[in-house]
């Protein structure tokens, strides 16, 4: 089971460090800080990485790297989605999860870490009952606290805990009774150079808030739900009902929570929104480069498209760009060379461009080749599948 | 909080520019001092900010043990914050200080028993993590009650701190009933505690392989099964694993397994999935194919695995590593997903190189055009591993992937062994190639066909079917045993090493080795060494048929009046005495039996009738000696174009031929032996009282590729014997003599003589039972004896049974799987004796693992009528008890060639 967690930031700084059994000497990371030095890009350290009598587990969020130690044979997934876990706490009760976050909260970092994991074993996970053992730190509390010698650990035992819907507190009481639920798609596509589709998938997540009183008992159908080639369900959603009728029957957390993610494979005809016409020229010999990127609604449905962003890796032999968006604004760091261009609403009349001149790097002007212009676009307010 | 603060960063800096902790274990006297006298405050709001500072100071590293008494006061206290920061601390110092730690005891003791279970729990949880002999002494009693506590959730804490204690204090554990209580909770109402003690049970499962502390049986993986529907995704993580090791009976209770777990692969956390992948991949071995639940259950595992691959990065690899398991071992559950594989701008680089990977490994006909679209595009890329790995997966897709230029030479393959029923096709096709197409190469190619065709039908056959060198694609293929072994393992360290538990993980004390159950049907399951041995049964003295029997034998015995041999082969040069000699025998027997033998017979029917039960039903191309053989012995073929028969003739055959009478009476005298081929000794076959006076005793052997019967016959009767032949009945493997029996003078009475009999395996065939019963026939100037005796396999052995270690690799994957398993015991040698041993006798070792102590051999060997039988052996140092496993495509003969195994290595 996972024995040791260490916290290390993007200058290679172990900044916090909790051990669950035994305390296991920090020299262990440097083995990672080996596989970080050899890694070319801070995401392509390996997430595995074996060491003479440990294995170091490791996911990159926020550019933080949280560094499981384990002794024996354990699943990696569990490790990895149990670091993801932890994260998406520390980003729940922080609102942000950086190392400042951390560090200011120091104590219930510590006091979470020992709540979410015993011996190794996890043991509370759910933000439901994490927050009813150890309230999250807001300003007025900290004040109060202060004042008045409370404290911010619960000290009655979580009601979930041991229901049979975990999931849910008992008791929720609100005044206003209201449900929210976003659909978010991620459509992932390669497009050839013509612009045909070699092949395209969706992502979908539902995100819900529901903030509703006692039990509540929700079902919510889909159109089509045939669509959906794969999904996973928040363990709430009761699996028989969907499997026999194709509904969602469940009794929803209390607050936020992700009831369901879905894949809708290529094999169904994914409809790209927008389309992507680029031109991106390195002239021999310059240190002048052109840029012309224009943008399209595809196959809308009739329906407007908003909220467009686009964004393009520019090779690194890109010092700057000068260019001239027709509608919207666009932004380029020159250290990442990320270049984003917020395009807003798209109008089919009057279809939106950027065009302009990059300045190169003078040794770099060798490189004819395209640069891979990829462009992730997203859409909001976009009629989903649901 | 601000004095705090100011000191956190202090901290900070400090930590910020150091890595290890050995630069940790000293801090500021002053610092120290501080916090001492705040821990020792009145007031309890400044104790609690100095334990947080004490805290804060612990998780950058900084040694804070100096204030373990201070810290320790504060202990009592109705301040469950304050609580619980001093156990933060004691759980991290109470080591170095043992003396110290003693003190918290009475309160640990004290909290097992407040009202609220929270403090329960929380006492017995962090006295467990306190790894300090006296404190766990006192921990039992807690313990023991927190176990039966009557709050579930003091009841999971409880579980987990018997692995705990277990971890510090085994024989403890053991000592105190512990782990019977553990497992009685399996059984518990609350799904969470179920989980907590299957989890626990198999931590401490972990360091007693061999400990029956999950014993698995049909109730508790029921209760199991109940839990795992409500339990958290973590507990159905433990739970899943645990039923991965578990075997059912049958196909049916696999079936209503395979059935509850299913709905676990829509689980968001991906975990979860996995070890439900893991746990269908083994059962479905269970399952017969036709079974249309196992295709059901096919096309569920596919979508999870798919989406696998849009969580996060590190989450992608793991499934990823784990998918590359999944196609080798069943293909086609992916085979349609190969766009999911494609990688994207935005991998990590370790995520892109596991997927061109499994990209190769799905690429077929089907998908050719655009996986090579793909790669072509990789190999523009920057990162230059990448890019080198992508040109390297062009050249592989090239391998696997037939083309046009494959399929030309498919056709003129075909055409040389089935000229008559596909002379249209490949007249066809050649002129489509050579005047339709506009690739060079392959009009070139049509060309050199038709040309080599219609001038030199025998040459074509000489260059278009001979034997080509394999290069093989799947250099990378795991190791068949490997594979099935971390199939069991999914979702583990060893799935993303590809390498055993056992042969990395450090924690792991002698972790059993994990097999797939065997397929439904197969009667040799590999789960139970004894029986499978218990089946073995004793080799039968060979049995003399009495009279009544010999009437039924006698019309079976299909005697030739020519030696089955010479209807495709040139005769032997000692034919003019051999005919004399058959003659004489078929006179006499021929009459005697009625028996409408004809000379030809036996080879057409070897020849045409490869259904016949004991050739290989493997397709043509598989093993290319025999097709030789094959296509030899068919005449239809050369008449296509008008050549003359060819002859093609065995080895075996064509030695003892040339060499003549000398050469077999220097054998039958014993010399000249140069291999240490396996030689039972010789038994009596035929008795003198049923021999009137005859007696034969003999045995076989082979020595340089030829098989040899050896015989001492012995006059016991009163008269002189003379005019002796040999006649076999069809049998299994188309033995047959290959000359006469050479007995020159006459056989006085008393007298002994050694006679050999070079034997050849171009008779007729006939499935024997046993396999390797042989029906013989003996004449003298007296009478026609009959009798039978069994041969060892062994002689069949043939020389050339040294197969390729790629081609052994692809054959013993390729096989399906139907291996059967058998022990040998009381063998005392080393696995290299043994081999050296095996391959006096022809069975070839073409590699050689050590795991943990157990030698496994692979070997090959080849029977003379092409079957190719794969082995592995297992050879445990120290244990005289040998394991043989055998794939054969004809898994009749698995039985006889055990027998020589076992006759070999106990020689």
């Amino acid at each position: 089971m996972i024995h040791s967690l260490f916290l290390i930031n993007a200058s290679g700084d172990i900044f916090l460090e909790k051990h669950w059994k035994s305390v296991v000497s920090r020299s262990v990371c440097d083995y990672f800080f080996e596989a970080q030095e050899r890694a070319s890009e801070p995401e392509n350290v390996p997430p595995v990485i074996p060491t003479p009598h440990h294995y170091l587990i490791s996911v990159l969020r926020h550019r933080i790297y949280f560094v499981a130690v384990i002794q024996s044979e354990v699943p990696p997934l569990f490790v990895i989605e149990f670091l993801h876990r932890v994260v998406d706490t520390f980003q729940d009760y922080f609102g942000v999860c950086t190392e400042a976050a951390i560090k200011d909260n120091v104590v219930v970092v510590y006091e979470l870490l020992e709540e979410m994991l015993d011996n190794g074993f996890p043991l509370a996970t759910e933000s439901n009952i994490l927050k009813e053992l150890i309230k999250p730190p807001t300003i007025l509390r900290t004040m109060v606290n202060t004042i008045t010698g409370s404290t911010n650990v619960g000290e009655q035992l979580p009601t979930g805990q041991l229901s049979v819907v975990p999931w849910r507190r008992t008791g929720v009481k609100y005044t206003n009774n209201e449900a929210y639920f976003d659909v978010v798609e991620e459509i992932d596509a390669i497009i050839d150079k013509s612009g045909s589709t070699i092949t395209a998938e969706i992502q979908g997540v539902i995100d819900a808030c529901v903030k509703l009183t006692g039990m509540p008992d929700l079902t919510l159908s889909f159109m089509n739900p045939r669509l959906l080639d794969d999904v996973s369900f928040h363990p709430c959603v009761r699996f028989k009902r969907w499997e026999a009728e194709r509904i969602l029957s469940f009794i929803p957390p209390d607050g936020n929570f992700r009831l369901l993610s879905y894949h809708v494979s290529s094999q169904n005809l994914v409809a790209i929104p927008v389309y992507v016409k680029h031109n991106i020229t390195f002239r021999e010999g310059s240190s002048q480069g052109r840029f012309d990127l224009t943008l399209g609604p595809k196959q809308t449905m009739g329906k407007a498209v908003e909220s467009v962003l686009v964004s393009s890796q520019l090779p690194r032999g890109v010092l700057n760009v000068n260019l001239n968006p027709s509608q919207g604004t666009y932004t380029f760091d020159p250290v990442t060379k990320l270049l984003s261009w917020d395009v807003g609403k798209i109008n089919p009349q009057k279809l939106p461009s950027l065009k302009g001149s990059m300045s190169l790097q003078a040794g770099a002007s060798k490189q004819t080749r395209t640069p891979p212009s990829t462009s992730s676009l997203r859409s909001n307010k976009w009629p989903s599948q649901v | 909080m601000q004095e705090w603060a100011n000191q956190l960063c202090e901290n900070r800096q400090f930590g910020s520019k150091m890595t290890d902790s050995k630069y940790f274990t000293t801090t500021k006297k002053g610092e120290i001092f501080e916090l001492k006298a705040e821990l020792n405050s009145d007031k309890k709001e400044k104790k609690k900010e100095a334990v947080k500072k004490v805290i804060a100071s612990m998780t950058v590293g900084k040694d804070v043990s100096a204030l373990f008494p201070d810290v320790v006061n504060c202990m009592q206290t109705d301040n469950l914050e304050l609580k619980k920061l001093v156990y933060l601390y004691l759980m991290n110092y109470a080591k170095s200080q043992p003396d110290m730690a003693i003190m918290a005891v009475n309160t640990f003791v004290k909290d097992c028993e407040d009202p609220n279970p929270l403090i329960r729990a929380l006492a017995v949880r962090t006295m467990g993590c306190i790894r300090v002999d006296k404190i766990t002494e006192y921990l039992c009693e807690p313990l023991r009650k927190c176990l039966k506590d009557e709050d579930p959730y003091v009841r999971k804490t409880a579980a987990v701190c018997v692995a705990k204690l277990h971890d510090i204090n085994a024989q403890l554990v053991e000592d105190q009933g512990f782990l019977d209580t553990l497992k009685d909770l399996i059984s518990d109402s609350n799904p969470m505690v179920v989980a907590n003690a299957v989890a626990a049970l198999s931590e401490i499962a972990e360091s007693h392989p061999n400990s029956n502390l999950l014993d698995l049986n049909p109730q508790t993986i029921n209760k199991l099964l109940t839990a795992l529907n409500e339990c958290t995704e973590w507990g159905q993580i433990f739970i899943l694993d645990c039923l991965a090791n578990y075997t059912p009976r049958d196909d049916r209770e696999s079936q209503s397994i395979c059935e509850r777990v299913t709905p676990r692969l829509s689980h968001a956390n991906s975990a979860v999935v996995l070890s439900a992948v893991k746990v269908l991949m083994k059962f479905m071995e269970m399952l017969p194919k036709d079974l249309d639940y196992y295709g059901t259950l096919l096309k569920k595992l596919a979508p999870p695995l798919v989406t696998l691959l849009s969580a996060e990065p590190e989450l992608q690899y793991v499934a990823l590593r784990n998918i590359n398991l999944i196609v080798q071992r069943r293909p086609e559950i992916l085979k349609h997903e190969m766009k999911v594989f494609f990688v994207k701008y935005n991998d990590p680089i370790y995520v892109k190189l596991e997927k061109l990977d499994i990209m190769i490994r799905l690429a077929s006909q089907a998908n050719i055009a655009q996986v090579l679209a793909e790669l072509k595009e990789y190999a523009t890329e920057v990162d230059v591993d990448f890019v080198r790995k992508a040109v390297r997966a062009i050249g592989r897709c090239a391998i696997k992937v037939e083309v046009q230029l494959q399929l030309l030479t498919g056709i003129v393959k075909l055409f040389l062994k089935k000229p008559t029923e596909t002379q249209e096709l490949v007249q066809q096709v050649l002129s489509l190639a050579t005047q339709d197409s506009d690739n060079p190469d392959l009009r070139d190619r049509g060309y050199i066909y038709w040309r080599l065709l219609s001038t030199d039908p025998v040459a074509a056959k000489e260059v278009v079917l001979a034997e080509k060198p394999l290069i093989s694609e799947e250099t990378d293929l795991i190791e068949p045993t490997l594979l099935e072994e971390l199939i069991c393992h999914i979702g583990t360290l060893a799935s993303v090493y590809h390498k055993p538990p056992s042969a990395f993980v450090e924690g792991s004390r002698g972790v059993q080795h994990k097999r797939l159950p065997g397929s439904a049907g197969s009667g040799e399951s590999v789960e139970s060494p004894e029986a499978a041995s218990a089946a073995v049964p004793e080799p039968t003295p060979s049995v003399i048929p009495s009279q009544e029997d010999l009437l039924g034998d006698l019309l079976n015995l299909n005697l030739d009046l020519t030696p089955p041999t010479s209807s495709t082969a040139p005769p032997p040069p000692s034919s003019g005495l051999q005919m004399g000699a058959m003659d004489l025998l078929g006179g006499g027997l021929d009459s005697l039996m009625g028996d409408d033998a004809e000379p030809h017979q036996s080879v057409c029917v070897r020849s045409d009738t490869p259904q016949s039960p004991l050739q290989s039903p493997s397709p043509p191309d598989y093993s290319p000696t025999q097709l030789g053989g094959d296509l030899g012995a068919n005449p239809t073929i050369g008449a296509g174009f008008g050549a003359p028969p060819p002859a093609a003739v065995p080895p075996s055959f064509t030695a003892p031929a040339s060499r003549g009478l000398d050469d077999l009476f220097d054998l039958s005298g014993g010399v000249g032996m140069p291999t240490g081929a396996y030689c039972p000794a010789k038994t009596v076959w035929l008795p003198a009282m049923k021999g009137k006076g005859l007696e034969i005793s003999g045995t076989f052997t082979r020595r340089s590729g030829v098989i040899q019967m050896e015989m001492t016959l012995t006059n016991k009767a009163m008269s002189v014997m003379t005019d002796f032949a040999i006649q076999f009945n069809r049998n299994s493997f188309g033995l047959a003599p290959a000359g006469p029996l050479q007995v020159l003078t006459p056989l006085s009475p008393n007298q002994s003589i050694e006679v050999a009999l070079p034997l050849n395996t171009l008779g007729p065939v006939m499935k024997m039972e046993p396999l390797n019963n042989l029906q013989v026939a003996v004449k003298n100037n007296i009478d026609v004896f009959y009798f039978s005796c069994q041969y060892p396999m062994s002689v069949l052995f043939s020389e050339d049974g040294k197969m390729e270690s790629k081609v052994f690799l692809v054959t013993w994957k390729d096989i399906p799987n139907e291996e059967s398993q058998f022990q040998i015991k009381d063998c005392h040698l080393n696995s290299d004796a043994a081999s050296n041993k095996l391959q006096g006798s022809n069975v070839f070792t073409i590699a050689k693992r050590t795991v943990e102590g157990q030698d496994m051999l692979y070997q090959s060997l080849k029977l003379t009528n092409g079957i190719w039988v794969l082995a592995e052996l297992k050879v445990q140092t120290g244990s005289p008890v040998f394991t043989v496993s055998l794939k054969c495509r004809a898994p009749e003969v698995s039985q006889a060639v055990f027998q020589s195994y076992e006759a070999i290595l106990k020689n």
